[in-house]
């Protein structure tokens, strides 16, 4: 008690004032890397565009804004029908598996969870295979088979998971953790089936499992984007669930959350953010996991500074690895991301092991 | 039955939990046996008995996370089931197992869940909420920890960590499952004497499974005694922690329980 008055000055304002400072930082920082990636993403290519002419584009096709900048009819379409809309399917990916990660691991208080731990990557795969595989071409405005059976077999077994191992009690977590890997690998044996008949398709079910977003459009983007956003969005209303589930199911319990039904409700809306993902970009790995570490690292765990500050850097790291990744010539998004991200979060990881500093 | 044991309390009020012919069970295995057992408001009551007498369950049955197989607990005169989660959770605070996080995290953000039954959905933790976390911390003496990450705290610290957080709960009722289990002799004490103070200035009411008989009976003027699921002993220590129970409920010779019960 007598050393608390020392650290009681040092502190000066307790809990209210260190908890505020941080965040706004890290979140200030993460618009700015969002922006800059933007007007990077648009500005950078075979042709170069000045970030005033991307901005002209967007105002004025927005907002009907005209800003007195003139654009050139081909600048025009180069930003807003070809690189605009890919730079935003980025953001919106990346910020919809970011905060897909850091839901499933809070929910399964389990920082390996990432996006795909309730089967939902296989799931898709197998159906973006058979999508590929049937002799049938069905396309409804900009969305082909692959799209819709892609979505569907997500969330078909992120439902299956959760049915069969998500009847809580003790161990419940290990039971749905284990059986999503269980349900994962009889889609991962289907899909290995699958593209082993496959013969001259492979290559098409293969970009699918390297996930990209070379196949972006607004009409993708706005279908993808309300599912997205809105899961987002629902999940970060219920963020002091999540915090309270942290402590374990029977203290969550007696923190007044019904730990069941919030846990069905979160992996619901995080199935459905991560379905609505893989539909129509694949299986882009990495951002899911590790982005929701690193603003741990940064924010420490409370859900209302992770999940908005995840969304934020999500979105502008993936924008950013597909940016480096066109610029290279088309490399999978993937690759790009985990060759130059997995080292920065190993120097991360090394530093804070020293200790929690906040 | 239970009017006579609770005219021993301190205060003669009104029950706050009362329990009649309560049995409870899981699987085929039943644990407590038609149990009946009144808390007034305003009481401290300890808990004790052999390992395996059923006292968890009954603190589980009391805060309304385990269902009876018969019979009824009632908080306030209503069925504890029927009580809304986040207004039992805002009338009983219950110290959980020490867990492990998952994550990182400060204990004051550990201490700031208590506050869960009383934010406003969406708001967050208002000033009043960052007040109670606050007092509490400095209440359980653990303020030089509050930077700390809860992962690298030793068990008895961790202990001190829950038993803040269900202190910032600020509820009526106080139910703790053997709160001393990992703690040194000088913070046994330490949360004996919290106890007693949030239980006589505050009145709260606390409920506490207690391994450490001599703790139990120094600082607890009620203690119920629990064998192989039934109610053997309810009233002062003196009257429950005679020479013979001791012998019969614990066999082990009384001789190597030293209590104060004998100058009671």
């Amino acid at each position: 008690m007598a050393a608390g008055a020392l650290s009681r000055d040092v502190e000066a304002g307790g809990l209210a004032a260190w908890v505020r400072a941080r965040p706004l930082v890290v979140g200030a920082v993460a618009i700015a890397a969002l922006l800059l990636t933007l007007v990077l993403g648009v500005g950078l290519g075979s042709v170069r565009v000045a970030p005033a002419e991307t901005f002209a584009v967007i105002l004025s096709r927005l907002f009907g804004i005209d800003i007195g900048v003139t654009v050139t009819p081909a600048t025009e379409v180069i930003v807003w029908d070809l690189r605009l809309p890919r730079v935003l399917t980025a953001m919106l990916i990346g910020c919809g598996l970011a905060v897909a990660g850091a839901t499933f691991q809070g929910l399964l208080r389990n920082p390996l969870a990432d996006p795909y731990v309730l089967g939902t990557a296989s799931g898709a795969a197998v159906g973006a295979a058979i999508a590929v595989l049937l002799p049938i071409q069905l396309v409804v405005i900009e969305f082909g088979l692959l799209h819709g059976l892609a979505f569907v077999g997500a969330l078909a077994s992120a439902w299956l998971v959760f049915r069969l191992g998500g009847t809580g009690g003790a161990g419940g977590l290990t039971r749905l953790l284990l059986t999503g890997y269980a349900i994962g690998s009889v889609l991962a044996a289907v899909l290995t089936m699958a593209m082993y008949v496959s013969g001259v398709e492979l290559r098409q079910i293969f970009s699918f499992l390297l996930g990209g977003l070379g196949g972006s459009s607004w009409v993708r983007l706005v279908v993808a984007a309300p599912l997205i956003i809105g899961s987002a969005v629902l999940i970060m209303a219920r963020g002091r669930s999540l915090d309270g589930m942290l402590l374990g199911d029977a203290a969550a319990g007696h923190l007044g959350i019904d730990v069941s039904r919030e846990r069905g409700i979160l992996l619901a809306l995080a199935s459905m953010a991560t379905a609505a993902a893989v539909a129509i970009s694949g299986l882009i790995g990495f951002v899911g996991l590790v982005v929701p570490h690193v603003v741990r690292l940064l924010v420490g765990p409370a859900a209302h500074r992770v999940l908005p500050i995840s969304a934020l850097a999500g979105a502008a790291l993936l924008s950013a690895a597909d940016l480096g990744a066109r610029l290279v010539g088309d490399v999978p998004v993937g690759v790009v991301m985990a060759l130059l991200g997995a080292p920065f979060f190993l120097f991360l990881l090394h530093r804070s092991r020293s200790g929690y500093e906040l | 039955m239970s009017a006579v044991a609770s005219a021993n309390a301190v205060v003669p009020s009104p029950a706050v939990i009362a329990a009649r012919g309560l049995t409870l069970g899981y699987a085929g295995r039943m644990v407590i046996d038609a149990a009946d057992l009144s808390v007034a408001e305003g009481e401290r009551l300890a808990l004790v008995g052999p390992n395996g007498a059923g006292k968890s369950s009954l603190l589980r049955a009391i805060t309304g996370a385990l269902a009876p197989r018969a019979g009824s607990v009632e908080l306030l005169g209503e069925p504890v089931h029927d009580v809304p989660r986040k207004k039992l959770a805002r009338t009983i605070a219950v110290v959980p197992e020490v867990a492990d996080l998952p994550f990182a995290m400060p204990v004051a953000e550990v201490v700031a869940l208590g506050r869960l039954p009383h934010e406003p959905p969406l708001t967050g933790l208002r000033p009043t909420d960052a007040a109670a976390v606050d007092a509490a911390i400095e209440r359980i003496g653990i303020s030089h920890l509050r930077r700390r990450d809860m992962r690298e705290l030793s068990m008895g610290e961790r202990q001190l960590v829950f038993i803040a957080v269900a202190v910032a709960q600020a509820a009526p009722i106080l139910v703790l499952d053997e709160p001393t289990a990992h703690l040194d002799i000088r913070h046994q004490v330490d949360v004996m004497e919290l106890l007693v103070d949030l239980n006589e200035r505050d009145g709260t009411t606390v409920l506490a499974v207690l391994h450490d008989l001599a703790l139990a009976a120094h600082f607890f003027p009620r203690v119920v005694v629990l064998a192989e699921g039934r109610i053997v002993g309810d009233g002062t220590p003196s009257e429950t922690l005679g020479a013979d129970r001791i012998r019969d409920v614990f066999r082990v010779d009384p001789a190597l329980v030293r209590l104060p019960v004998g100058a009671a």
